[in-house]
Formats: C-alpha cells, sequence, structure tokens
C-alpha cells in the first residue's frame, strides 16, 4: 500500500508532546500542595511548619523524578495525568498531615510519602519495564488467576488479617495489604484480554425480548462467574466495597466490547438480586441500608455495630464546612472515626467546604476524562478496552466510596483512590495511572510515517 | 467500540455530576440542619475558637472576665472570672451551651459576631487568625462592690444591694447573695458544667438568683416615699409640714381588722405632720392616704416611677406590681408596701434615684463602653431619660423628709459624717415567713446625689429582729461611703 499519497487520516488529530505545560503544571501542583501544607499551619498554631521547604521539595523531587522517567520512556503520554496525580496525591498527603495533627491513630503523614514514594517507584518501573502494554494481552489468563488469587488470600488462615469487621487484609511482616486493590487492576487486564478475545461470541443476538437482544443462554456463563466471585467476596470477607467495584467495571467492559445494553440490564437485575439477597441473610448489609435511609435516627445512631454514627458524623462535618469551609486545621477531623481512610473526603468537606470538593471531584473527573480519551484515541480494541475499564473503576471508585459518605449511595467501604491512607492502594493507583500514561504514549504517538517519496528510498546493501 | 466507550464516558460523567449535586445539596441546602444538630459537638467547639473579648469594670483597670489562650485544639480559649462569686450575678457566665448575665446579653459583642465588628472578623478569616470579641467595660465601681459583697456576706444574710448614679443610671454596685462561683460552669465539660449547675438549681437558698433584678418581694415601708409623693402632687397646697390624721390603729373598711403601725406602737398625738409620719414611718397616716387617694392615682405615680412592667435593663428584670385592684383595704395595705405589693430591690432604687435626681427618672445602665479589638470605642453610655417620675418641687420636699428619716427617725444607722444622706428603711412581712424582709433605700449627699442606693435583707435569714433601720441602713452607710469615695 505504498502508493497511497497520504497515510490515512489517524483517529485523533496529531498532537505535540506538550512537555513544557506538562512541567508548568506540575510545578503549578506542588506549589499548591505547599501552600495548603503550610495553610494547615497557620490554621492550627500560628505558624508555618518548619517542614513547609522540606517537605515541598521532597514531594517535588519525586514528582520531578516519575516526569523525567515519563519523558523518557512514554514522550507522547497525556501531559495532564502526573500534574493531576500529583495533586490529588499531594493533597491527600497534607490531609493527613493535618488528621494526624489531631492525634488520631493511624494517620501518618511519614508512612504516606514513603508509600507515596514507593507510588512512584511503581510508576517509573512499570513505564520502564512494560515498553509495550499489549504485551499484558498475552497475560489475559495469568492475570486472572493472579487477580482471583489476590482476592481470595484474606481468607487464607495464617496470612489472612480481619480488620474493623471486614477480611481485606494480609498480613507481611510489620505491614498489611489489602490486595484487593492489585487484584482489581489484575482483573481489569483479565477482562480486557478475555472480552476481546471473546466480545464476537458475546456479542451473538440470542432471543428477542420486547426491544432487546437478549444474549444466549451459554454466554451467560462469564457474567454469572463474575457474579458469584462478588457475592463470595461480599459474603466471606463482608466487603461491600470491592464486590461492588469488580461486578460493575465487569459489567461496563461487557458492554463496551460487546455494544449489547442488555448485558447491562442482566448486569443491573443480577446486581438487584444479589443486594436483596444479601439483605436477606446478612444483618450488616441490611444496617447499611436502614442507616443509609435514617442516618439521624437516634436508634441507628447509638447502635454500637453498624451504626449511623461515623456516617452521620461525616455528615456533620460536610454542614459544618459549608461553601467556603473552616479552613485547612481549623475544623475536627478527630470526630469522625476513619477520617484518614474512608472518610477523608468528609475532612475535606468540612476544611476546604463546598468549593474544595466541587474543585476535587472536577480534578477526579479530568484524571477519568483523560483516561477515556486514551481509550477513544486508542489504536487497537485491547487498548481501547483496557483504558476505558481502568478509567471506568477509578471513576467507579470515587463514586461508590464518595457518594457513601455524602449519603447519595449505602455506604460500602473503599480508599479515595490517591488520598486515603493506605500503601496498597497508592501502589496499585500508582501502577494504574502508569497503564493509562503508557497506553496515552502509544495512542498519542505519531504512527510511523509513510515513505512518500520513493524516489529517496535507499537500499542498504552490505 | 468507540460509541459504547462515549457512552461510558457519559454513565462517568453522570457519576460525577451526581456526587456534584449532592456536595452541593449537602454544603447549600442540609449545611445549617447538620451544623446545629446537638449531636455536632462542633457547634460547642466553636464557642471555644473563639478569643472572647474580656468583661471589665473601671474603665477596663479592673477585670471581671478574660480569656485565656490554652493553645488546646478544641478548647483553645478559655473563660475565667477572677473574682467570680462576688460578681456572679452580674457576669453571669459562659458554660458550654449556654450563657447568662453580661455574657449573654453582650454575646453579639464578646464573641465579635455583631455587624459592627465585621471588618475585624473578615481580616481574621483571611490572616487565618481566631476571631477576636470586642472587650466590654461595665459602670460598675469595683471598691465599693467588693464593701457591698464583703459586708453583706459578713453579716451572713440573703440578700441584695443595687446602688446607681441617679444622674446617668449607671449601676454602681449589684450584689446578691448567696452566690456562686461562675468559674465552675464555664469549664469546656458539658458533663461537670452540667452537674455543677444542677447542684446549684437545686439547692434551696437560690444562689443562682439575681435577687436585684429578677425577684419580687414586698418593698414595706420603702414605698411610704411612693405614697408620699403621690399625696404630695395630688394636691401642691401640700407639704412636709401638712398634718395628716395618725390613729394608732386604722379602721379598714368592709373588715374587723384594722392596720397598726409597727409594733401596735402610737404615732405622735395622732395627728402628725407628713414629715413625721415619714420620720417615724407610721403605718396609719400613709394607709388613709392612700385611701383617700384611690386606685387610680396610687397606679399611676407607682407607674411614673416605672412600677408595673419589667425595668429595661442589661439583665433580665421581673416585672413590679402594686397588686391587683381589690376592696379598699387592700389599698390602705398596699400603700405601706404590705399586700401584694411586688417590687425588685432595682425598682426600689429607681425610686430613690427619681427622687434624687429632682424627679427625673433614669433608664438604669450596666454597660460604660465597648471597644473593639483594634481599641475604638464603638459603644458608649449614653444617659437616658425615662419619665419624669415627680415634678422638681415635689421631690425636693420629700428629699427633705427623707434626710430627716436619717437624722430624727427610722433611718440614723445610715448617717455618714459630713455628708447628708436622704433614706427610708422598709421592715416588710413576708407572707407567712416568721420573719420580715428588711429595706434602705436611699441617696447622698442630698445636695448633690452621686449614688442612690438600694439594699434589701431576705426574710428568713436576718433573724427575727431585722429591721430596715437597723440591718440595712448601716449596710447602706458603707457602701454609700465607698463610692462617694471612689470619686
Amino acid at each position: 500500500m505504498t502508493t497511497a499519497p497520504v497515510a490515512e487520516a489517524p483517529a485523533v488529530p496529531m498532537t505535540a508532546k506538550r512537555r513544557g505545560a506538562q512541567l508548568v503544571m506540575l510545578a503549578f501542583a506542588i506549589v499548591v500542595v505547599m501552600g495548603a501544607y503550610a495553610s494547615v499551619g497557620l490554621g492550627i498554631n500560628g505558624q508555618i511548619p518548619s517542614g513547609t521547604f522540606t517537605y515541598g521539595l521532597g514531594l517535588a523531587a519525586l514528582m520531578f523524578a516519575a516526569y523525567g522517567v515519563l519523558a523518557k520512556w512514554a514522550p507522547w503520554a497525556d501531559p495532564l495525568l502526573l500534574p493531576l496525580v500529583t495533586l490529588v496525591n499531594g493533597l491527600g498527603l497534607v490531609i493527613i498531615y493535618r488528621i494526624e495533627q489531631t492525634g488520631q491513630g493511624g494517620a501518618s503523614a511519614t508512612n504516606q510519602l514513603m508509600w507515596t514514594a514507593l507510588g512512584v517507584v511503581m510508576f517509573s518501573a512499570t513505564l520502564i519495564v512494560l515498553k509495550d502494554h499489549r504485551a499484558l494481552q498475552r497475560l489475559t489468563y495469568t492475570m486472572g488467576f493472579i487477580g482471583l488469587g489476590l482476592l481470595i488470600m484474606p481468607l487464607l488462615p495464617l496470612v489472612g488479617r480481619e480488620i474493623n469487621g471486614a477480611r481485606i487484609w494480609i498480613g507481611v511482616g510489620p505491614f498489611t495489604i489489602q490486595p484487593a486493590e492489585f487484584s482489581k487492576l489484575a482483573l481489569v487486564i483479565f477482562f480486557a484480554g478475555y472480552l476481546v478475545a471473546k466480545r464476537d461470541v458475546l456479542a451473538l443476538a440470542g432471543r428477542r425480548l420486547l426491544f432487546i437482544d437478549l444474549p444466549r443462554a451459554r454466554d451467560l456463563g462469564p457474567v454469572l462467574v463474575t457474579w458469584g466471585l462478588s457475592l463470595g467476596v461480599l459474603i466471606l470477607q463482608k466487603d461491600l466495597g470491592s464486590s461492588l467495584l469488580v461486578f460493575g467495571t465487569f459489567i461496563v467492559m461487557l458492554y463496551v466490547a460487546t455494544q449489547r445494553t442488555s448485558w447491562v440490564l442482566i448486569g443491573i437485575l443480577l446486581f438487584i438480586g444479589g443486594a436483596v439477597l444479601a439483605g436477606q441473610l446478612f444483618d450488616h448489609v441490611q444496617a447499611r441500608f436502614e442507616v443509609w435511609l435514617h442516618p439521624e435516627d437516634p436508634e441507628f445512631y447509638e447502635r454500637e455495630l453498624g451504626g449511623s454514627f461515623q456516617l452521620l458524623q461525616g455528615l456533620f462535618a460536610f454542614g459544618s464546612g459549608g461553601i467556603l469551609g473552616t479552613g485547612l486545621g481549623e475544623g475536627f477531623p478527630n470526630l469522625i472515626p476513619l477520617s484518614f481512610s474512608d472518610f477523608i473526603m468528609a475532612v475535606v468537606g468540612e476544611e476546604l467546604g463546598l468549593t474544595g470538593l466541587m474543585a476535587l471531584l472536577m480534578v477526579y473527573a479530568l484524571i477519568v476524562q483523560r483516561g477515556l480519551r486514551t481509550a477513544l484515541a486508542a489504536r487497537d480494541p485491547f487498548s481501547k478496552l483496557l483504558a476505558g475499564g481502568l478509567s471506568f473503576i477509578l471513576a467507579w471508585q470515587v463514586f461508590i466510596i464518595v457518594g457513601g459518605v455524602t449519603r447519595l449511595i449505602p455506604l460500602t467501604g473503599l480508599v479515595t483512590p490517591f488520598m486515603s491512607a493506605g500503601g496498597s492502594a497508592l501502589l496499585a493507583n500508582w501502577i494504574l495511572i502508569a497503564l493509562l500514561v503508557r497506553m496515552s504514549d502509544a495512542a498519542r504517538r505519531p504512527p510511523p510515517q509513510a515513505i512518500q517519496n520513493e524516489g529517496l528510498t535507499q537500499v542498504f546493501t552490505r | 467500540m468507540n460509541g459504547t466507550l462515549k457512552r461510558a464516558a457519559v454513565a462517568c460523567m453522570v457519576m460525577f455530576g451526581l456526587l456534584m449535586i449532592n456536595v452541593n445539596y449537602l454544603g447549600a441546602v442540609k449545611a445549617g440542619d447538620y451544623s446545629t444538630d446537638n449531636r455536632n459537638t462542633r457547634s460547642f467547639y466553636k464557642r471555644y475558637s473563639v478569643d472572647r473579648g474580656w468583661i471589665t469594670a473601671d474603665n477596663g483597670k479592673t477585670t471581671l472576665a478574660k480569656t485565656v489562650d490554652t493553645k488546646d485544639a478544641e478548647f483553645r480559649y478559655e473563660r475565667e472570672y477572677p473574682n467570680g462569686r462576688m460578681y456572679a450575678h452580674v457576669l453571669g457566665f459562659f458554660a458550654p451551651e449556654s450563657a447568662r448575665g453580661v455574657e449573654l446579653n453582650e454575646n453579639k459583642f464578646l464573641d465579635g459576631s455583631d455587624p459592627d465588628l465585621v471588618v475585624g472578623r473578615l481580616i481574621d478569616f483571611v490572616s487565618k487568625k481566631p476571631p477576636k470579641g470586642a472587650s466590654v467595660d461595665l459602670t460598675l465601681i469595683p471598691a465599693a462592690q467588693k464593701v457591698a459583697y464583703d459586708k453583706l456576706r459578713a453579716s451572713g444574710k440573703r440578700g441584695a444591694v443595687v446602688a446607681l448614679n441617679p444622674k446617668t443610671g449607671a449601676i454602681q454596685v449589684m450584689v446578691s447573695l448567696p452566690t456562686y462561683d461562675p468559674n465552675e460552669l464555664a469549664i469546656p465539660d458539658r458533663g461537670d458544667v452540667a452537674a455543677a449547675y444542677n447542684k446549684l438549681a437545686e439547692d434551696d437558698t437560690d444562689p443562682l438568683l439575681n435577687r436585684v433584678t429578677e425577684k419580687t418581694y414586698p418593698p414595706g415601708s420603702t414605698f411610704k416615699v411612693v405614697t408620699a409623693a403621690a399625696f404630695l402632687e395630688a394636691d401642691r397646697s401640700r407639704d412636709p409640714e401638712t398634718t395628716v390624721p395618725a390613729p394608732q390603729v386604722l379602721d379598714l373598711p368592709d373588715t374587723t381588722a384594722g392596720l397598726p403601725n409597727y409594733g401596735g406602737a402610737a404615732c405622735g398625738s395622732g395627728e402628725v405632720t407628713l414629715r413625721f409620719a415619714l420620720e417615724r414611718s407610721c403605718n396609719t397616716p400613709f394607709g388613709q392616704m392612700g385611701m383617700d387617694l384611690g386606685w387610680d392615682t396610687m397606679r399611676e405615680e407607682s407607674a411614673k416611677f416605672g412600677i408595673g412592667e419589667p425595668i429595661q435593663f442589661d439583665l433580665p428584670t421581673a416585672g413590679t406590681t402594686i397588686g391587683p385592684e381589690e376592696e379598699t383595704a387592700a389599698l390602705a395595705q398596699l400603700s405601706i408596701g404590705q399586700r401584694n405589693n411586688q417590687q425588685t430591690p432595682l425598682q426600689m432604687a429607681q425610686v430613690a434615684s427619681a427622687i434624687a435626681n429632682s424627679g427625673v427618672l433614669m433608664k438604669p445602665n450596666l454597660i460604660n463602653k465597648i471597644t473593639d479589638p483594634g481599641g475604638s470605642v464603638i459603644e458608649e453610655l449614653k444617659p437616658e431619660q425615662l419619665t419624669e417620675a415627680l415634678s422638681g418641687e415635689v421631690a425636693d420636699e420629700l428629699k427633705q423628709m427623707m434626710v430627716s428619716v436619717i437624722t430624727n427617725g427610722t433611718g440614723t444607722g445610715a448617717q455618714i459624717p459630713g455628708v447628708t444622706v436622704a433614706g427610708k428603711t422598709g421592715t416588710a412581712e413576708a407572707g407567712d415567713a416568721p420573719a420580715p424582709h428588711a429595706w434602705f433605700i436611699g441617696f447622698a449627699p442630698a445636695e448633690d446625689p452621686q449614688t442612690a442606693i438600694c439594699v434589701f435583707i431576705e426574710a428568713g435569714s436576718a433573724g427575727n429582729d431585722a429591721t430596715g433601720g437597723g440591718t440595712a441602713a448601716p449596710l447602706a452607710r458603707d457602701v454609700m461611703q465607698a463610692v462617694l469615695d471612689s470619686k
């Protein structure tokens, strides 16, 4: 086809690398974070914390190192992803530092900074090692097993740990790891590879019901397996959040791959069925619903287990924050149990107010949007599905936890990506971003130029 | 696949849209409910996040309530009352969930929420400084307050002392006993404060009650100056030398009981001058005067002194009354401050004050000035005239008679060497209580009054022999002396 005068038009207009813009935005994100850090100190005792400069420089050094890796190994990558993630991760650090100042156990900004550094290492390693993400397609089933294994691990004796009523942890020496966070990555890779291979079959229409083409009964297998898996997580680990996260992501990826709306409807029906079933069988699921409907009811508020105390204290924080917030360092995050983890958004709501929440949600939305853009621009189905799946799982996780904390939906525990204290989630999410960066690099890299003037073709001979 | 990807993108957009709508709903619509819910302890902490203005007296020279920066994250600013017991009923307290007294009444200045302080608050907010309130300076004279408190306490009696400047209405002394320590109610612990408060509230001696303003008592013979004022005003041909009938027992219509003089004593020869009747505090002449004047005149004269409704003041005041219209016998009794005649010590001080100020009644005032954190005065005492209770002439005649009470009559205990004191004693039977209330109202110096006073000793606390002249008058003397010395 070398005779074609013009190469096929690329799906997305040619893009510049925009490295300079990325650097400026990265610096801006770090300045915002340093300002927030200083503001916490001013709010607490009227002094700028002594660590502002060194801390800021430390974060800047980390992020510029990440930038360096990105510029060398993924030069065409999306320029917005790294600055946006830096901003959210940095603000998360600041909020955890702020909560640590109140003496709430479990909040440690130093640990979180260490995990951030490790996260950046994982980010860099992923970019350096994984030169072409399509290599992952060959690991589809391996990833499936790894994902499943990680999900099951907390249930194993010896390594499994139960903390706060959920058996989702494993102990490794002094550390506890939440393997579900890594599992979700492996599962999305598996789903993408599997669905690309099977999508033609799964898209085959079976019977027609009303105006919807139902899939063939025998193709229901994968959906039912995933559904069963999610229910298993829910029942055995009491982890409502991860269960919903994995199932929802699978359904959306199935829809994207097969273009069949019927899968979404089947998924919703299965979800409702599962939820009703779980609600009937398990008190803790039912308790979540009651609390969601009537958080202000004194009966639920005072209930020791599965009561609304935490949710309502979180809502009080949002209420007290109002539109502008109390200002960093001037709220009372210690009133909310686990404010450094699941309820970190309530602290943001109190101290930065509606304004801060809107800005932060916008940053998350932008990260997701950059990921989905990568999916649209990607050139092969596996990349499209993987980028789409990873972006969606990020959005879905933000929706589940922030929606839960703000009482939009019943509360199911999940970490807030890049903000909540916790190493596993940070590492996993930095890898997720690395994968998106890798794919955006591939998608935005100009395709090899067709040689236009054959007269200039030179043939080397030895 | 791009078609379905775009739809997935729309789904993401919808999710973020829902989150954003929901946080707006929380932060803008539900915020009010959540921030005022009593399970939300933030509003409780917020009380302690303000660098609350101080309360002072004597143009800031004496500190009555101060704010201490504990640097604690939750309860940063705590309130302390250096001389709590002495000023408890004036200052009140700043408790975790409530406040009282000046702490309540001037709260919007003390916590900086008054619109006059908005600029400073905005600067504090932007510069991340804790909000700072304005300081409130009271008109009290600490030296005289101390004398009143110490003397009343030394007597072991329950009661009240209030003194004010008759020309401006500025309160100089306000003491009520028994008292309490407001520091116990200002600690940032709701449980401890509730326990301390309940203990005080259940105490039979009622230490939380401000006896100066919040409770009414029969004023006894001190009320005779009001009756005398009505008598003189009703007919300007009358003067202190006008003779009035003074039987040993006054026959009361429609009843077999008569109205005797104090202790059943005779009053002169049965026909005495008004001056003599007041000096000796005879009951029968004033009972007769009341009956002659009638309900309307007595009510009108009382109303000119402010009796009949709560006094407009910086602290809560109880409503006063001379009693509902009944048979004529009641008129005789209320005219000598008995029956259903109910007055607060502050109201009786107002009566003395109006006479001292040539008949002009001033609005009582507790706040000298309010100073913003920057040091500029945002409010200052403006003397305000309430009514003309008496003509200047009648006021003068009453003044002369009240001077006679101190020189020749029942009030000799209130004499101050070198100072002309005017006054009137009172000993009031209090319902079924075994002992009477003892009263004294007066002012000094008579020529140019600087202070008007009311001393009240509660029934049952002073033994059976408490009288206005024996118990209340000496206390009044000491307090008036202290006020005059401070000038």
